[in-house]
């Protein structure tokens, strides 16, 4: 099925080649982080994790968020999300690669990857994180391919393609669920040391998520012959609004926790990111943030905002731009700031950083570009 | 080929002979190549120092100025070739800081005036719950018997998991190659590879050869170290005489560096 992504128009081959121009333009700097080490990013002794571990916590509820198709479809019998179930789960495929490359640009000796395989440590959340990513990455890919395969064949997906779509659903939960814990299980992280984060990540997530994917396929809606089911929109924008409403909810209990206990370890991270005390560099993104998350839910609990075509798609970019802030850029950063002696050491992505996350996220775009096309075409011959 | 019990046996049989006959053929060649090629075993080394738990205190009262703190990191850095970084990417295993940084927590107005402004030597608590050890995702920092923390540099995979674990900031990472930042480097101790994480080691490489940490040497009797499981003692009787703190007990890490106040 994949020689089906070799047959495109000019518009695909443009797309195509500057996606891998851009991936060629993170390569190199890749190739230059390699030899320089990883001083050459905004990284220091106090904020051990950036950019890179930002997106890899991102584009986990990404994929995570798949599940917000497969359950309603299978477990509910949507039909709406039909033909979109595939999309869910190919999108999910690309954003796990995407995560998986993050974690590899992080290491300081990628070279010893593999130690992680080599010597199993069932004590460390990284561990396990590996495990439930490559397992998630390995049950879309052979999920989406099989059911795709009985679609263009006409028939119906084998039984044990059903079990594997069962199994789906829960490690689309346990995949943001290990990654929260790689930052709940540490002590001393105030901002972090939250029982309720994997929650607040799942919440995020399942409207950030959908949200993307929505985007995503207006967009091919526009460059192909897919056609969105309208009942499947309102389902999908429903459920955005509930989960972005239980995001913002938990803010804000983090919030009343810190505050009304008035525990100054807890105080001082939101000191720093909304207050700007020792250092301004988050604060303008955190109320940046709150600005797109209130008035993002307030466009999504209006019906009549909700349901037109242009204010929805403000909405959804909204969510999306709020949920990054919040899970690629602040939640990392911020955890770090104040470092363990109250000291505020700021931090801030070079430009090498910047161009090897962008061709990253360039290498997932590719993939999912294929995928979809496969997708498109193997969906447009089984209809005619 | 189907292999039935019969042939499975006549196989182990031979197999255990050839095993027996090569032992025995290289014992009478190189007497002690077999014992040498196994894994090195701790204690081999009658000078050792050793302990069932070590531990370090710091007396506060006799470490006034930074001068004399100087001498004490200097031991250490130079010993173990610490290059000197400058800005926020440095690498230290042993640092000073004012007593409100060290003990953010210990800190309220009226803390006397010679707390205030002398400086705290910081270096790795070598916790009996180490968080960096829990979450290290190849065992490349784990803790030995004695309570040391250590590092393998050859397995660590710079993921920096560790330096987010540790509450103490007491783990820095090789951003760059160190080599270039080193002025005289020490042949004795191995240098590092830019990638890896590294951290005081209580100076185990000293105490295998017999040697007190470079620290302790240094400080004039200002840091002393000792087995804490030993009732006898030197660090023993000191905590029973002198009030002592420890940084951020409420961790539940169980820092094995001890201030005396």
């Amino acid at each position: 099925m994949l020689e089906k992504a070799l047959q495109g128009n000019k518009a695909y081959w443009g797309w195509i080649a500057s996606l891998l121009v851009v991936i060629g333009i993170g390569f190199v700097f890749y190739v230059y982080q390699l030899q320089q080490g990883l001083g050459v990013t905004g990284l220091n002794r106090d904020v051990s994790w950036g950019l890179y571990i930002g997106q890899l916590t991102y584009m986990v509820g990404i994929a995570a968020s798949a599940v917000m198709l497969v359950l309603p479809y299978y477990l509910h019998d949507h039909k709406a999300f039909g033909k979109l179930v595939i999309f869910g789960e190919f999108l999910a495929v690309s954003a796990v690669v995407v995560c998986l490359l993050f974690v590899v640009v992080d290491l300081g000796q990628p070279q010893r990857l593999m130690n992680v395989i080599l010597y199993p440590t069932p004590n460390s959340v990284l561990f396990w994180d590996m495990v439930v990513l490559n397992g998630y990455l390995f049950l879309n890919i052979i999920i989406g391919w099989s059911v795709l395969h009985a679609v263009k064949k006409g028939v119906r997906p084998a039984s044990w393609v059903k079990v594997l779509i069962y199994v789906s659903i829960p490690w689309a939960v346990s995949i943001h669920t290990v990654t929260a814990f790689l930052y709940a299980g540490l002590p001393g992280r105030y901002f972090w040391h939250d029982s309720l984060l994997a929650a607040s990540f799942l919440s995020g997530a399942f409207a950030a998520g959908p949200a993307l994917l929505l985007l995503i396929l207006m967009i091919v809606q526009k460059v192909s012959d897919l056609k969105i089911p309208k009942e499947a929109i309102q389902t999908m924008t429903k459920i955005i609004t509930y989960a972005w409403a239980i995001n913002l909810f938990m803010v804000l209990l983090k919030i009343f926790s810190a505050y009304y206990s008035q525990y100054p370890a807890k105080m001082a991270a939101f000191d720093y990111m909304f207050g700007g005390y020792g250092g301004e560099q988050l604060m303008p993104w955190m109320w940046n943030f709150v600005f797109l998350g209130v008035v993002s839910l307030a466009l999504l609990v209006i019906p009549s905002t909700r349901n037109n075509p242009v204010t929805m798609t403000i909405a959804l970019i909204m969510v999306f731009v709020a949920g990054w802030i919040d899970k690629g850029l602040t939640l990392v950063i911020g955890g770090f700031i104040p470092n363990p002696f109250k000291v505020h050491t700021e931090y801030w992505p070079t430009i090498p950083e910047v161009f090897i996350s962008v061709g990253v996220y360039a290498v997932g775009l590719l993939i999912l570009t294929v995928l979809y096309k496969v997708a498109l075409a193997v969906q447009r011959e089984s209809a005619s | 080929m189907a292999i039935n019990r019969r042939t499975f046996l006549k196989a182990a049989g031979l197999t255990t002979l050839a095993g027996v006959a090569g032992h025995a053929a290289m014992e009478l060649l190189a007497p002690g190549a077999l014992e040498a090629s196994g894994a090195p075993k701790v204690g081999e080394y009658p000078e050792a120092l050793t302990a069932k738990r070590w531990a370090m205190l710091i007396d506060t009262e006799k470490f006034t100025t930074a001068q004399v703190y100087q001498k004490c990191i200097d031991a250490c850095h130079v010993l173990h070739n610490v290059p000197h970084i400058p800005g926020d990417q440095e690498i230290k295993w042993l640092w000073t800081d004012s007593f409100k940084h060290v003990f953010p927590d210990q800190q309220h107005a009226l803390v006397p005036e010679r707390i205030k402004n002398q400086p705290f030597m910081a270096l790795c608590n070598h916790c009996d719950n180490p968080p960096c050890v829990r979450v290290c995702p190849t065992k490349a920092t784990f803790k030995r018997d004695d309570g040391i923390v250590m590092m393998d540099m050859h397995r660590c995979i710079g993921c920096r998991y560790c330096m987010a674990g540790c509450p103490y900031g007491a783990r820095s990472f090789n951003f760059w190659d160190p080599r270039p930042f080193i002025e005289n480097i020490d042949p004795y101790y191995p240098t590092r590879m830019k990638g890896v994480v590294e951290k005081c080691t209580f100076c185990e490489d000293r105490l295998a050869k017999g040697q007190l940490p470079a620290c302790v040497e240094a400080s004039e009797g200002a840091l002393i170290f000792g087995d804490l499981a030993n009732e006898d003692s030197e660090v023993r009787r000191v905590l029973r005489e002198r009030y002592s703190l420890r940084r951020k007990p409420s961790l539940g890490t169980d820092p094995h560096v001890f201030y005396l106040i």
